[in-house]
């Protein structure tokens, strides 16, 4: 008798997972306590456990799109820059008369560069939600026309790496100019409060801190729905033999373009949550080697499971963080070395590894 | 001071013509009298063109030029006071300084720029009749036909032609006239188009044949414009070229994606700066430290690849992505390594001097000669490549490995041997292109960085596999690159560009040399 | 009978020069099962190509009932009801030999409808009965890239099963099988094809004359003979073809 296939459950890496995003929401706790006390955490840690949750929220994006689709972009790091650069203009309205040039509403960067007025594409900006929307609307715009035009003509495989890294090496040519209206090499900064708390205070920290954990398990239930749906089967099929699944009757394009677009939208996302967290942003964060590094996360964790991607971003920043503090010009090297070894011996990541051992 | 007077004994010997000394005694009273007649005195010493007037002029210019109050003038120079024209040391007590107005100022500068047109310094000589020009009147004539007949520098000669025509187009005579707009025409610059504009106003009679020659200099010009943005593209092109041409052979024919390419072409930028610093001490060796850098540059580039084929790359056979993460690692430890060991700062790599300069080209383009040098190299380079592969027994075997890896090996190929060998040749050339870069631009460690993305567009545009189409390519997107340029500025142009190839391969997903059939499915 | 018949009239292929197929002319009644024989390089993989949309014809006309194939791709050419078994199997290694089929099944195809997919009864018990058919039951839950050849060849045959396609194309379906195992297939094809068209390109003459249904032979992109297993091999053109001039 044939019986549907039970899906495969692993309580135990469930467990750890849920365990895992409990412990770091005790963080911000920790945080609050006296400095003498023997559980305190410092502000540096809350802010730097802040930036790696929006990292692994960039990574799940990039594995929903590689891991499950086999779509390698190289330019998500765009996504992620212009969700940031959203959130940021939202940033830099809320400055208001506060600039240093007290202009009622106009930024610095554009009384110094001599603007009449706000360009019409900053319109609406002062307000939060539509920011927000922004965040998540735009990057899903150019997700939508570049995946558009490539997968239409059925561009694949490295070439469609190339051409998104080539995307975002365009965008960061423009946006380091002066007259896009984004404030040129310099980008957006001295940030002020965001909906009305103070940045760099400890409530703040800990609001930004909450939201971006929130959005990340939030993520985690979208794309675990996703890649667990018929969706997500086809998506795998279309991974290993995309032609086979044309022949089966499927519209292989509109597929990979709503993963795509679904990517996208979380890597702005991520970039979105991650401005307010370092308090800048510029063109550099368009810079292909953001996006490919991000890859290298998910490749180290494990692509094509969604824990792999979360366990790469944490664990390659982690070690990213501790060596740069003391040893800077070993960590290319060690970066460098990564890529190497994860392609050669670990295909399947960490995640592989240990269940391997598990099993 | 004997010296001065005997000079001046010289000239008056050597026959200077009676009419200019006289011009020149004649006219000193005149100055210091009145702001008028000082500016009369100082037009009529311009027009005599006696030598003895430019240090006076100058002397009054700078407000070192004294009066007495019998009209005698003396002239303030670091070491005392001297009388003029005597020259004689003199006492400047009681003399007044000749002030100046705008109107003298302006009669100062024409009248020094004509002197000056017969100074012995040529670009003093130069200076001058470009003021001459900016100034042009009729009574310029006969001191410009002066310095033309004397002038030998060519430069300086065009220049005067220039001033010459411009001066007769200010003059009564109207078949005079014509010559100077047919002379104007002919010389074909943004200058004479102004002058020729300017002059339509006053000459009503003339202005079709202004009009007319007003047009064939437009044309020229388009015409130069046209050239100087080809020249310009072509030596974009060929920098592409030279970056994609290694890429073209890795990833072109092998397959093989390597984000670690921009790396080869900086280690070969790196090689031509060591093999500079080698020559340094050999004074007859340091011209030629360019051509010496290029077999070292493919070899040091070839040797990195050949072990990063063996040791790494032929692990990852026929799983792209994974050798597109793997290459760019190793890209990122090359350079870091490159970093540690040279610092960050830019190294400084010499043009021999065969490379300087700027040449002219017929219509007056000009071209500098390392661009040049660049696009010829580039164009050779591709011809070795096309020949290595065409007519040696190595290209031959690679050509057998690509189309069919079984039989080439029942063949008694090494195919894993050819595989090396190939990633080398293609990694020497990216070597052979930092050579090239290395003369336009910084050499630091992420040199390679910025052509990485470009090159694979060049090879992605003109067609994977196709040396030919890499050739096209290049030069295509080098040119319009360059003719968007004015329009869009130098970065909208490179992202216009960027963007026109994402939508152009949605026509041919295979590029512009697109290899058809059933052997292209796979 | 219901159904569709296939319609190919003067169909040309051209890759830089070469004909791949040249005027080619063919007609597939519905509920006809149909071999196609041919050298290699006779033109049955591109004939299959240009069937399924994976190839644009250079001329010719390609129909399916009323529907141009020439202007459609190959995803809705699938949903028209035309099914491609490939000569090389391919399933998903990647997903369980039920997800396999339950991709295959005949189901609503969009992105969105996916998204909301669920497993109902009546699918179950489809995948179920197909899963016998092919005797990969006991298989069911393991990954599809673990099986062996011939029961890959079986679960890509389920799958065009699950399609439910008014005509079928099967492309070498027992090359590299065990005696054992081109006889089930065999059995297999001839069940399958009960009320639908089928077109079999196969190397193997005694599987064709196996299945015992009217044989096109191609040669050089066009038909040489056409006509039943015994007539064919008797048409000395054929002969000439296949045992050399």
């Amino acid at each position: 008798m044939a019986e549907a296939a039970p899906p495969v459950r692993r309580p135990f890496a469930l467990a750890a997972l849920v365990g895992a995003l409990l412990l770091l929401a005790l963080l911000p706790v920790l945080n609050g306590l006296p400095e003498a006390h023997a559980l305190h955490v410092s502000d540096f840690i809350v802010s730097i456990v802040g930036k790696w949750i929006c990292y692994a929220i960039l990574a799940l994006a990039i594995d929903i799109a590689w891991g499950y689709a086999g779509i390698l972009s190289l330019g998500h790091g765009a996504f992620f820059a212009l969700g940031g650069y959203a959130m940021g203009m939202h940033l830099m309205r809320r400055i208001g008369d506060r600039g240093v040039y007290g202009h009622p509403v106009l930024p610095d960067f554009m009384v110094f560069l001599g603007y009449p007025e706000l360009p019409w594409y900053w319109l609406g900006f002062d307000n939060f939600g539509f920011a927000m929307a922004m965040a998540l609307l735009v990057p899903g715009a150019l997700g939508g026309v570049v995946g558009w035009l490539a997968f239409r003509s059925r561009i694949t495989g490295v070439y469609f790496s190339i051409i998104t890294q080539a995307m975002t090496y365009a965008l960061m040519l423009a946006f380091f100019r002066n007259d896009m209206g984004f404030g040129g090499n310099n980008g957006f900064t001295d940030f002020k409060d965001l909906l009305g708390v103070p940045l760099n205070t400890a409530t703040a920290r800990a609001g930004l801190f909450y939201a971006a954990l929130v959005s990340l398990a939030l993520c985690l239930l979208i794309c675990a729905y996703v890649v667990k749906s018929k969706l997500g089967r086809v998506l795998v099929a279309v991974r290993d033999a995309e032609s086979r699944v044309r022949f089966l009757g499927y519209n292989v394009t509109s597929y990979k373009l709503f993963v795509f677009v679904l990517s996208a939208m979380i890597s702005g996302l991520a970039g979105a949550l991650y401005v307010p967290l370092v308090g800048i942003i510029n063109p550099g964060e368009f810079s292909p080697g953001n996006s490919i590094e991000a890859v290298i996360w998910v490749a180290v964790g494990g692509r094509g499971t969604l824990g792999g991607a979360l366990l790469g971003a944490f664990s390659v920043n982690g070690v990213k963080t501790w060596l740069t503090s003391f040893a800077p010009d070993i960590w290319p090297f060690v970066l460098g070395g990564l890529f190497v070894a994860v392609t050669l011996f670990l295909p399947k990541g960490l995640v592989g590894l240990l269940r391997k051992r598990g099993s | 001071m004997m010296r001065l007077v005997f000079a001046l004994f010289l000239l008056l010997a050597a026959g200077l013509p009676a009419r200019a000394q006289d011009a020149f005694t004649a006219a000193l009273p005149g100055i210091g009298t009145s702001f008028n007649a000082t500016a009369a005195a100082v037009d009529a010493l311009g027009v005599a063109g006696d030598p003895r007037a430019l240090p006076l002029l100058q002397a009054l210019s700078e407000n070192r030029l004294l009066r007495r109050a019998d009209g005698t003038l003396l002239v303030q120079t670091p070491d005392g006071a001297r009388d003029i024209p005597g020259g004689a040391a003199a006492d400047p007590a009681g003399a007044e300084t000749v002030r100046l107005n705008n109107r003298v100022r302006v009669a100062l500068r024409v009248a020094l720029g004509r002197l000056q047109i017969i100074a012995d310094d040529p670009e003093v000589r130069l200076a001058a009749v470009q003021g001459v020009l900016r100034s042009r009147s009729a009574a310029d004539l006969p001191i410009l036909e002066t310095a033309l007949a004397r002038e030998s520098v060519p430069r300086i000669r065009a220049q005067i032609e220039l001033a010459l025509a411009a001066s007769r187009l200010a003059a009564d005579n109207a078949d005079v006239k014509r010559a100077a707009i047919a002379a104007l025409a002919a010389n074909g610059s943004d200058t004479a188009r102004s002058i020729l504009l300017e002059s339509r106003g006053a000459n009503p009679a003339l202005s079709d044949e202004i009009t007319a020659a007003v047009a064939a200099i437009d044309r020229l010009l388009a015409l130069r414009r046209a050239g100087e943005t080809l020249f310009q593209g072509l030596s974009l092109g060929s920098v592409l070229l030279l970056a994609a041409l290694g890429l073209a052979v890795t990833f072109g024919v092998m397959g093989v994606i390597n984000m670690a390419h921009g790396e080869f072409v900086m280690l070969g930028a790196y090689t031509t700066f060591l093999v500079q610093q080698a020559c340094r001490d050999i004074p007859w060796l340091l011209p030629w430290s360019l051509p010496l850098s290029v077999p070292a540059a493919f070899l040091v580039a070839a040797a990195v690849g050949a072990i990063m084929e063996r040791g790494l790359i032929r692990h990852l056979y026929g799983r792209p992505l994974e050798t597109l993460l793997m290459t760019f690692g190793v890209g990122m430890m090359i350079q870091q390594a490159v970093r540690i060991v040279f610092g960050a700062q830019n190294r400084e790599v010499l043009s021999p001097p065969w490379m300087q300069g700027t040449l002219e080209l017929p219509l007056g383009i000009m071209v500098t000669q390392n661009r040049l040098w660049i696009i010829v190299f580039g164009i050779a380079v591709l011809l070795l490549v096309m020949a290595a592969i065409r007519y040696t027994r190595f290209g031959l075997e690679m050509r057998a490995v690509v189309q069919n890896r079984r039989i080439a090996a029942t063949m008694g190929i090494r195919t894993g041997r050819v595989d090396a060998l190939t990633f080398a040749f293609g990694s020497g050339i990216a070597g052979m292109a930092g050579v090239a870069l290395s003369q336009i631009d910084n050499v630091s460690p992420n040199l390679g960085t910025g052509y990485i993305v470009d090159s694979f567009m060049v090879v992605v545009f003109g067609g994977v596999g196709s040396l030919a189409g890499t050739l096209v390519g290049a030069f295509s997107l080098g040119i319009v690159n360059k003719v968007l340029e004015p329009y869009a500025g130098a970065v909208l142009a490179k992202v216009a560009v960027l963007v026109g190839i994402m939508l152009f391969i949605q026509r041919r997903p295979k590029g512009l040399f697109a290899l058809k059939g059933r052997a292209a499915d796979q | 009978m219901s159904g569709n018949s296939l319609y190919l009239d003067g169909v040309s292929v051209v890759f830089d020069g070469f004909r791949a197929l040249n005027n080619l002319s063919l007609i597939v009644e519905p509920g006809e099962m149909r071999a196609v024989i041919g050298p290699n390089g006779a033109g049955k993989t591109t004939m299959m190509d240009v069937i399924t949309g994976k190839t644009r014809p250079t001329a010719g006309t390609v129909r399916f009932g009323d529907h141009d194939l020439t202007r459609m791709d190959e995803a809705s050419i699938a949903n028209l009801g035309i099914g491609r078994k490939f000569q090389k199997p391919t399933v998903f290694d990647a997903l369980t030999v039920f997800e396999n089929l339950e991709l295959a099944l005949k189901a609503p195809r969009g992105t969105l409808a996916a998204l909301h997919w669920r497993l109902g009864t009546e699918a179950r018990e489809k995948i179920g009965e197909t899963l016998s058919e092919i005797g990969l039951t006991a298989r069911a839950q393991d990954l599809a890239g673990i099986l062996s050849h011939g029961q890959r060849q079986w679960l890509e045959i389920g799958m065009l099963l699950m399609q439910d396609p008014q005509l079928l194309l099967v492309d070498e379906p027992v090359a590299g099988m065990t005696d054992q195992e081109t006889e089930h297939t065999a059995a297999l094809l001839r069940r399958i094809a009960g009320t639908r068209s089928v077109v079999v390109v196969e190397h193997d003459l005694e599987f064709v004359r196996a299945l015992g249904r009217k044989v096109t032979v191609l040669h050089e992109g066009t038909v040489l003979s056409e006509g039943p297993i015994d007539q064919v091999q008797a048409d000395p053109r054929v002969i000439e073809v296949y045992l050399g001039r």
